[in-house]
């Protein structure tokens, strides 16, 4: 099973400078398992998506498809083989 | 030949300042972490070569310590990050407030504070850090509570002589301090008044803004609180007031002269509901005499009125001889003098609101 991940710009040093990341995550994969098995392959960009206890950082929007996972299921969103997940920065600050 | 460096950690990005010893004329360059607010910035000049800190905490991604062996000209971390809670902490980092390396007698040895209040040490140079658990498992930490800027460790001041015995200050929480290594804790704030609370002689909970010491005389502590400036000549059992010759009691910095342990240096605001400098100027306010008495520090600085307030971390001094004193103000403007608050020149305008500053003269 592969999942990609697409990062924004700004992400993409932190993922040896790649817009995007494959992620072979266990069989039942969902976001959580994605960012779980990140944390192994590029940990600087893992922290920068979660915080210290594996949340969602507040102004880090995650989608699947056309869906912000926080209108799924969060980090339990289930993935199906082949999905690519776009990560992208909240329009937000000042 | 040597040469001196100034920091200057906004609320976007990191300026670098360089200098000849003189500091006089200052370039600048930046900024480094675009977008990041730079809460904490160090000089660690124990090593054959100065190390220095940033603390930046990003809106979108999060907070992150970074180090730097070449003057910041490049910059670097561990890919799993300095400072991160363990799972069972049950917290996650939202910001490092306070990056100091020990004495020189502790090489490796940086503490970090950060928050929620917590304390960390490195013993790798500030590479990597590990949770002070004996300040995290106190029982009062259930009771800190939250000043404006949130719940933070802001000030770490480690013993210059004995690696067992150190300071911490916290807003809310007041001054903790250990004298085991940092197994056990206790409040220090006997005296600081807490007029926000039910009972304004609480054994902890007070809103101290910034200690200060100086390493010839470590049992004299100052302390800027939230509505009171306070001297302790026992190591922190006693507090008593100096704020009688200042324009006002409120404020946030609060430094120690390098040289002179009887010379600090504060900046005044108004008030508590008024955060503007008294009689709207920029001033700092020095005392040769450990709080006694107070002068106004005037030539350099602005003469037109001005607004904006400094904050906790942007007033600093360096070692040099004159010794160095710098500040830096929300509205962006840094001022820096090299004969001990005497004079002042402009170093930097129209930067974004100055958080921290450090400065430091290499050799």
């Amino acid at each position: 099973m592969t999942i990609q991940v697409k990062l924004p710009t700004v992400l993409r040093p932190f993922a040896d400078g790649r817009e995007r990341v494959e992620v072979e995550p266990s069989a039942d994969a969902t976001v959580g398992s994605v960012f779980a098995t990140l944390e192994r392959q590029h940990p600087a960009l893992r922290r920068r998506l979660t915080d210290d206890q594996g949340t969602l950082r507040r102004h880090v929007n995650v989608f699947l498809g056309d869906d912000n996972i926080r209108d799924l299921d969060g980090l339990d969103t289930k993935l199906p083989d082949g999905a690519e997940l776009l990560v992208l920065p909240s329009v937000a600050g000042g | 030949m040597s040469e001196a460096v100034l920091l200057i950690g906004t609320k976007k990005g990191l300026w670098i300042g360089r200098s000849d010893a003189g500091r006089e004329h200052w370039t600048l360059d930046g900024p480094h972490f675009e977008m990041q607010g730079v809460y904490s910035v160090g000089v660690d000049t124990r090593g054959d070569r100065p190390r220095l800190f940033a603390g930046g905490t990003s809106e979108h991604w999060g907070p992150a310590v970074f180090h730097s062996d070449d003057l910041g000209r490049s910059w670097d971390e561990p890919p799993e990050g300095s400072i991160g809670f363990p799972a069972d902490a049950g917290a996650s980092l939202e910001r490092v407030w306070q990056i100091q390396p020990a004495p020189a007698d502790q090489p490796g040895v940086v503490y970090a504070g950060a928050q929620p209040s917590s304390l960390w040490r490195s013993t790798d140079g500030g590479v990597t850090f590990e949770l002070v658990r004996g300040l995290w498992d106190h029982p009062h930490r259930k009771d800190w509570g939250e000043g404006f800027g949130g719940q933070a460790i802001h000030t770490v001041l480690p013993h210059p002589t004995d690696p067992d015995r150190m300071s911490v200050a916290m807003s809310t929480g007041g001054v903790y301090q250990t004298e085991d290594g940092g197994r056990t804790w206790r409040p220090a704030n006997h005296g600081i008044k807490a007029y926000f609370l039910p009972d304004p002689d609480p054994e902890f909970g007070q809103c101290v803004h910034k200690l200060a010491a100086h390493p010839d005389a470590p049992d004299r502590l100052y302390a800027q609180n939230h509505h009171g400036v306070y001297r302790s000549d026992d190591g922190g059992a006693i507090w008593k007031s100096i704020a009688d010759g200042l324009p006002s009691d409120f404020g946030f910095p609060i430094v120690v002269h390098p040289h002179e342990p009887d010379t600090v240096y504060v900046f005044p605001l108004i008030a508590d509901g008024n955060r503007i400098p008294t009689d709207a100027q920029c001033r700092v306010f020095r005392s040769r005499d450990a709080g006694a008495t107070w002068e106004p520090l005037t030539k350099g600085l602005p003469d037109v009125p001005s607004y904006a307030p400094v904050l906790r971390d942007a007033l600093c001094v360096d070692a040099g001889s004159p010794a160095g004193v710098y500040v830096g103000t929300r509205d962006g403007c840094v001022y820096a003098s090299a004969d001990a608050g005497d004079t002042w020149t402009e170093v930097a305008r129209h930067l974004p609101d100055v958080l921290t500053i450090r400065a430091a003269v290499l050799s």
